[in-house]
C-alpha cells in the first residue's frame, strides 16, 4: 500500500508543479533569477566535488604508489629518501623475494588451495541452493536458515574447537583440510545468494525439460545452471577474492612448515623474516608482487568485480 | 516420481550439509560447551568447571579493555565509513555540472573515481596491514617523511607506538580500505533512483542538501542498514589489522587489544582454550546485541519505486 502512495505522491507532485506554469518559466525566463542561481550553485558545487573526490583518490593511490616505488629502491634509499623516486630500477630485490623468500612457493600453494576450494564451493553451493530454492520438503526452511545463520556468527569463536577437529581428522596443515574449511565457510553466502537467484528464474523451462524425460540431475546441470550464469559469475568472483585473500583461517589452521604457507600468511612471515635481516626492499618487492596481479585482474574486470562484491548487500 | 524427487534432494544436500556440519556447526556448538570447562587445548583432559570462566571474565581487566575498544570501533567505524561513502557517492552522482534538461548530473569521470576507490577492497587485509605498518613507521615511514617534507618536522608522531594514537591508526586503516566498497554500493543504489524525483524537488526549490536528506537517504535506507551491519561485523573482527600491524601485537599497554585477538592469544599462545571460547561467547553476545539494535532502530517501512 505504502509503495503505491509514495510513488504516486511524488509523481503527482511533479505533475502538479509542471501544470502550474513552470514550463512557461522554463521557456523564456530560464535565464532568470532561479535558473542562474541553480546554475552557478552547480558550477561551484562541481569544483568542490571534484576537489574532494580527487583528494580521496590521492589518499587511496599514494600509499600504493609509495610501495611500488620502494620496491625498486635500494635499502638505503628507502630509509633516507622515502618519497623520492628510485635512482634506478633495482630489481634484485624481486629475485630475492621470489626465490629465497619463497614467494613463488606461496603463489603456487594459494593457487592449489583456491582452485580446489572455489570449484568445490561453486558446485556444492549451487546444488544446495537449487534444492532449497526450488523444492518443497519438510525441513527446507530450517536447513536454509541453518546455512544462512553462518554468515553472521564470529568465525573466530569456532576456530578454537575447529583446530582440534582438524587435528583429530589429520587435516591440520594439509591442503585438503584447508580446501574443505574454505568451502564450509563460503557456503552460507553462496547458498544465500544463489537460492535467491534460482528463485527468480522461470519455472517453465525446467518443467519442459522434465516432461521431455530429463532427470532432475540432468535438468539442473544442463538447463538450470546455464540459466543461472550471471549469478554464478557474481558469487564466483566474490568467493575467489574472499578465498584468495583469506588470512584468518590459514593463520590458525595452516601452521606447519614455512614453505607450505598460503600467500597472505606467507607475506606476513616474509615481513617478519626480511625485517630481521633488514631487507626492506625485498619486503616491498614481495608486497607489490602479491598486490599487482589482483589489482591488474580487477582493472580488467572492474565492472564484474564491483558487481560481484556488492551483490550480496544490494539484494 | 515422488520417491525419485526425495532421492534427488537428499543426494544434492548430503555433501554440503556434511561439510558444513563438521567444519562450521559442530565447532560452534563445541565452543559453547568448552566455555564451561578448564580445557587447556594442549591435552585431551579437562573438567567441567561451570561458570568459573565467566566469573574470571568478569574480573579480567584486559577483557574489559578489549570490549571497550570493540565498542569504540563499533561506534566510530560504521559512522565514518558509511558517512564518507554516502558523501562521495552523492558527489559522484549529483555533483556534476548541470547539463541541458537534466536536473542532476554525475561528475565527469565518475567511473574512474569508483575504480580507484575500490582498489583496497580487492587486496588482502594482510597486504593492507603490512603496507600501513611501514607507512606508520616513525623513522622512515611514508607519513612522517611526508610531514617532514612539508615542514612539520616537529610533529612526527610515534603513530602505532603511541598508546593514545595506536587504536585510531587501526581505525584509519580500516576506514581507508572500506570506503570504496560503500561508494560503489551506494552509487549503484543512487543511480537507480528515478531522475524525476530530483527534478520535482529542484522545481519545488529544494537545495542539494535537502534533496540528499529528503530523497536520496530515505530511498537508500535499506542499503545503508545492510552496510551498517557489514561494517559492524568488520569492526567486531579487526583481527588481521591488530595482529599484523600493531606493536606487540596488541599495541603498547594493550592500547589496540580487541576481543578477537585476545581470544587468539589465549587459545593458541597461552594454552587456555576453555577460557578463549568463553571470550568467544562474549564476542558472540556483543555481535547479537549489535545486530538486534541495528534491526530495531533501523526498522522503517520499505519504500519501493
Amino acid at each position: 500500500m505504502r509503495v503505491r502512495t509514495t510513488r504516486s505522491t511524488a509523481r503527482s507532485a511533479a505533475r502538479s508543479t509542471g501544470a502550474s506554469g513552470i514550463p512557461a518559466q522554463r521557456g523564456k525566463r530560464a535565464e532568470g533569477p532561479r535558473g542562474s542561481r541553480v546554475g552557478s550553485e552547480g558550477g561551484l558545487l562541481n569544483v568542490f566535488s571534484h576537489g574532494v573526490l580527487l583528494l580521496w583518490a590521492l589518499m587511496v593511490t599514494l600509499p600504493l604508489l609509495w610501495a611500488v616505488m620502494s620496491a625498486f629502491k635500494t635499502d638505503k634509499e628507502i630509509f633516507t629518501s622515502p618519497w623520492s623516486p628510485p635512482s634506478g630500477l633495482h630489481v634484485d630485490a624481486w629475485g630475492r623475494a621470489w626465490y629465497q623468500a619463497h614467494m613463488s612457493q606461496y603463489f603456487l600453494n594459494s593457487l592449489i588451495v583456491v582452485a580446489g576450494s572455489l570449484a568445490g564451493t561453486m558446485l556444492l553451493g549451487s546444488m544446495a541452493a537449487y534444492v532449497l530454492a526450488r523444492f518443497e520438503f519438510p525441513g527446507n526452511r530450517f536447513l536454509y536458515y541453518l546455512f544462512v545463520a553462518g554468515m553472521s556468527f564470529p568465525i573466530i569463536l569456532a576456530l578454537v574447537p575447529l583446530f582440534f577437529v582438524m587435528e583429530n581428522m589429520h587435516l591440520l596443515n594439509t591442503y585438503p583440510g584447508l580446501i574443505l574449511v574454505y568451502i564450509a565457510y563460503s557456503l552460507p553466502f553462496t547458498i544465500f545468494f544463489l537460492s535467491g537467484f534460482f528463485r527468480t528464474l522461470p519455472t517453465s523451462v525446467a518443467e519442459a525439460a522434465l516432461i521431455d524425460g530429463a532427470s532432475h540431475t540432468r535438468t539442473f546441470f544442463q538447463v538450470m545452471l546455464p540459466m543461472a550464469r550471471p549469478g554464478l559469475i557474481s558469487v564466483g568472483i566474490f568467493n575467489f577474492l574472499g578465498q584468495w585473500n583469506q588470512y584468518l583461517l590459514p593463520t590458525v589452521l595452516n601452521v606447519g612448515d614455512d614453505d607450505k604457507k598460503l600467500l597472505p600468511q606467507g607475506l606476513v612471515a616474509l615481513a617478519v623474516s626480511q625485517g630481521y635481516k633488514g631487507d626492506w626492499s625485498g619486503l616491498f618487492a614481495g608486497l607489490v608482487m602479491a598486490m599487482l596481479p589482483v589489482l591488474g585482474a580487477y582493472i580488467v574486470f572492474q565492472r564484474q568485480v564491483q558487481a560481484g562484491l556488492t551483490a550480496g548487500a544490494l539484494k | 516420481m515422488q520417491h525419485g524427487k526425495y532421492r534427488f534432494i537428499a543426494g544434492f544436500l548430503v555433501l554440503p550439509l556434511a561439510i558444513y556440519g563438521i567444519f562450521v556447526i559442530s565447532p560452534f556448538v563445541q565452543a559453547i560447551y568448552y566455555s564451561f570447562t578448564d580445557w587447556t587445548g594442549l591435552s585431551p583432559d579437562f573438567r567441567v568447571t561451570g561458570t568459573e570462566n565467566y566469573r574470571r571474565l568478569w574480573n579480567d581487566d584486559v577483557f574489559w579493555t578489549s570490549v571497550g575498544h570493540n565498542v569504540l570501533l563499533l561506534l566510530v567505524l560504521p559512522l565514518v565509513t558509511i558517512g564518507l561513502g554516502l558523501f562521495f557517492a552523492f558527489m559522484l552522482n549529483v555533483g556534476g555540472r548541470r547539463r541541458k534538461n537534466a536536473a542532476v548530473a554525475g561528475v565527469r569521470g565518475s567511473g574512474i573515481y569508483k575504480v580507484v576507490y575500490f582498489f583496497p577492497q580487492v587486496l588482502s587485509i594482510a597486504i593492507v596491514a603490512l603496507l600501513f605498518q611501514f607507512a606508520y613507521n616513525p623513522n622512515s615511514g611514508a607519513l612522517n617523511s611526508f610531514l617532514s617534507a612539508v615542514g612539520l618536522d616537529s610533529v612526527r608522531p610515534e603513530w602505532l607506538g603511541d598508546p593514545d594514537l595506536a587504536l585510531w591508526c587501526v581505525m584509519a586503516v580500516m576506514v581507508w580500505s572500506n570506503v570504496g566498497f560503500y561508494v560503489v554500493l551506494f552509487s549503484a543504489g543512487m543511480s537507480s533512483i528515478p531522475r524525476d524525483f530530483y527534478e520535482a524537488a529542484l522545481l519545488d526549490g529544494a537545495n542539494r542538501l535537502q534533496t540528499f536528506f529528503r530523497i536520496t537517504l530515505p530511498l537508500l535506507w535499506d542499503t545503508v542498514q545492510t552496510g551498517w551491519v557489514y561494517m559492524g561485523i568488520m569492526a567486531l573482527d579487526s583481527f588481521a589489522v591488530v595482529q599484523i600491524m600493531t606493536i606487540g601485537p596488541g599495541g603498547p599497554d594493550y592500547s589496540t587489544e580487541v576481543l578477537s585477538f585476545y581470544l587468539y592469544t589465549k587459545a593458541f599462545r597461552d594454552g587456555q582454550a576453555g577460557y578463549a571460547t568463553t571470550l568467544g561467547v562474549a564476542l558472540l553476545i556483543v555481535t547479537l546485541i549489535f545486530a538486534g539494535i541495528v534491526m530495531k532502530l533501523g526498522r522503517r517501512e520499505r519504500l519501493e519505486y
